[in-house]
């Protein structure tokens, strides 16, 4: 063995390891220094505060509602996108005409850049001129203040999250379904099984590492949500849509509060990080694996 | 139990058609095996019978209903597939019992047929396991419980030995023959291995390209097959055909055209002790497999390659050999492949020895 077999391994994945830690590792270590400290990004010098900053944020009604919208927003996007594109799924599974047609189309908002997407949607839901309330009122339904009203603007940026999330979702779910080998519903067919029981009993477990999968990437990416939030609706009307991420670049890069903003940093990668050890716990014990 | 009538059967995939005007009986009870090379229809015939694929034209019968329309679950039809096709998110019982569930059978009834059909197939200590965590017989063993639980009126394998290693599959064939007498129920296998056909089925149907080449007992396709296709199927090594265009000397008396001679590899006799009347091949021999109780040479001659099976004999030595095939043992085919009946050759040619050198 000469020094050089011994250290072309390392050599190899230096590269990736660098990047790794100077991008994520080391901004992670440092976003956690800083939470303890009260700093303007400018000053040479830092204050230590200790857990003030934490102390602050927990007590700020602010906060809590971010944490709240945050939330809710979480919870209705994973939810809809996961249900919705299960359901899109089984139709377009079946290999009927649609298929690549529809695949295609609920696929493009993925490879639109979010921006883009998010200007788009300003339009269409402009309250006085946007082509959501002409189509209905159509139906004889007045008008709805989308984004301009802190009752809908939240549900207004779900359903964005939702049409951009849902073609990467729904073929994810199509190639979870297409691993089931089709013997599996002829035996099932056999068995005198409903297609409700053959859905249930069969399609869902099988299915059980896709949603799970799809849950939790849906879940960490709702709780970053940030661009269209910034670009369209600013955190608000009235805060009804500040969320985690748009809350902590606001105190960092507007506000220069960098101590406070690194502190609810913090608070979300505690966040995230028990998301995914839920899901690998809950990877390892509950969901099926052939 | 139940009988099984195909009628005029045909199937198309887009623009391909599979099978045509296929007709088939099977008999009540009987240990069916249809057999044929890959993509001859075989398994396609099968998937219509149980109503996984809806023929194109033509009409199934099983007893006295006519099954074209009655979805597969109501055929009373169960089916073992060449995966298994077991539930991997279910316990061994579950997949077992599922098809009970689906029936609405009570719970108690439900858990004395499991135990007994467990203890049938041997698998009463794995009843609470998963599929992925049993063997490949185990799985084999699984998937026949699950179809015989429902006493269906018709048993439908397709393939269930292919996955299995050479000693299991012997083992488990003889299992199914068991199992077969047991249940008295219509056994309808589908399988490409000839071996298994002829040492499973009472009734074997040859299929070749969408048609029934020959359907009879095993002996009789053995020994009185239909044409050139069956006779070259079924036997390990298949019969020997000799191609008339390259024969001369050769003087036939038919009512027909002969196309091809055959013989089966064991009829040949390997420098015979005695004058031979028959066909009298000369040739060098090109292998020698020893099995022990048997010898299976191939010799090349004028005439083609060929085969010759000796039993309970010393290997030969020598390479330049005389094969000799009395005369009731040679089949004659026409051009077409289709059987001549009534040939012969010529009492004159069989004094000479009717050699061809």
């Amino acid at each position: 063995m000469t020094v050089w077999h011994k250290l072309r391994p390392y050599g190899m994945v230096a590269p990736a390891i660098i990047i790794f830690s100077l991008f994520f590792i080391y901004p992670i270590f440092y976003m956690i220094y800083l939470s303890f400290y009260d700093w303007n990004f400018i000053s040479p010098t830092k204050t230590f505060v200790g857990i003030q900053n934490f102390v602050d944020l927990l007590s700020e009604p602010e906060f809590m509602q971010v944490l709240s919208n945050t939330t809710v927003y979480t919870v209705l996007t994973v939810t809809l996108t996961t249900a919705l594109s299960l359901l899109l799924a089984l139709w377009l599974n079946r290999g009927n005409f649609f298929y690549g047609i529809v695949q295609g189309a609920i696929f493009s908002p993925h490879i639109i850049s979010l921006v883009s997407i998010s200007l788009l949607w300003s339009w269409l839901m402009d309250p006085e001129y946007g082509l959501l309330n002409w189509v209905i009122g159509l139906f004889g339904f007045g008008k709805l203040q989308w984004l301009s009203h802190p009752s809908t603007s939240l549900v207004s940026l779900v359903i964005v999250a939702v049409w951009k999330g849902i073609g990467y979702n729904t073929l994810v779910f199509i190639a979870g379904l297409q691993s089931i080998p089709a013997d599996i519903y002829e035996a099932a067919s056999l068995d005198r099984s409903r297609p409700w029981t053959t859905f249930t009993k069969l399609i869902l477990p099988m299915l059980s590492p896709t949603i799970f999968f799809l849950v939790i990437i849906n879940m960490i990416g709702s709780f970053q949500v940030f661009e269209t939030i910034a670009i369209m609706t600013q955190g608000g009307p009235v805060n009804s849509t500040n969320t985690l991420v748009y809350y902590i670049y606001e105190y960092g890069f507007r506000f220069f509060k960098i101590g406070y903003a690194s502190a609810a940093g913090v608070i979300l990668l505690v966040i995230v990080g028990i998301l995914t050890i839920i899901y690998f716990k809950l990877l390892s014990n509950r969901v099926h694996y052939r | 139990m139940a009988r099984i009538l195909l009628k005029g059967i045909s199937k198309t995939f887009k623009d391909e058609t599979v099978i045509q005007d296929l007709n088939l009986e099977i008999k009540d009870g009987s240990f069916t095996v249809l057999v044929g090379p890959s993509g001859c229809g075989k398994s396609t015939t099968l998937r219509m019978v149980a109503g996984l694929e809806k023929q194109s034209g033509g009409e199934i019968w099983i007893d006295d209903t006519c099954v074209n329309d009655t979805p597969p679950g109501m055929r009373d039809v169960a089916m073992v597939f060449q995966n298994y096709a077991l539930y991997p998110t279910m316990t061994v019982r579950g997949n077992i019992e599922f098809g009970l569930k689906n029936r609405g059978v009570p719970r108690n009834e439900r858990d004395k047929l499991v135990k007994d059909i467990s203890e049938i197939v041997g698998l009463a200590p794995f009843l609470d396991k998963k599929p992925q965590s049993l063997s490949g017989g185990q799985r084999q063993r699984v998937a026949l419980a699950r179809a015989m639980v429902k006493k269906p009126k018709v048993f439908i394998l397709d393939e269930p030995l292919s996955n299995l290693d050479a000693k299991l599959r012997n083992q488990m064939r003889t299992e199914l023959i068991q199992l077969h007498k047991r249940l008295g129920t219509t056994f309808v296998y589908v399988t490409h291995d000839q071996v298994e056909a002829m040492s499973m089925g009472d009734e074997i149907v040859v299929m070749n390209k969408g048609a029934i080449q020959q359907a009879d007992s095993p002996m009789k396709l053995y020994q009185d097959p239909a044409n050139l296709f069956t006779a070259q199927f079924i036997g390990t090594p298949a019969m020997n055909i000799i191609d008339m265009q390259g024969m001369k000397g050769l003087n036939i008396r038919s009512d027909r055209p002969v196309g091809f001679i055959g013989f089966r590899p064991e009829q040949g006799l390997l420098n015979p002790d005695r004058p031979v009347e028959g066909l009298v091949l000369k040739g060098d021999i090109l292998t020698r497999e020893s099995l022990g109780a048997e010898n299976i040479y191939q010799i090349r001659s004028d005439a083609g390659t060929f085969f010759v099976k000796t039993f309970l004999r010393p290997l030969e030595p020598a390479d330049a050999v005389t094969v000799a095939v009395p005369h009731d043992q040679l089949y004659y085919f026409g051009p077409d492949g289709g059987r001549i009946y009534g040939a012969g050759m010529q009492e004159r040619a069989l004094i000479a020895g009717g050699a061809i050198v």
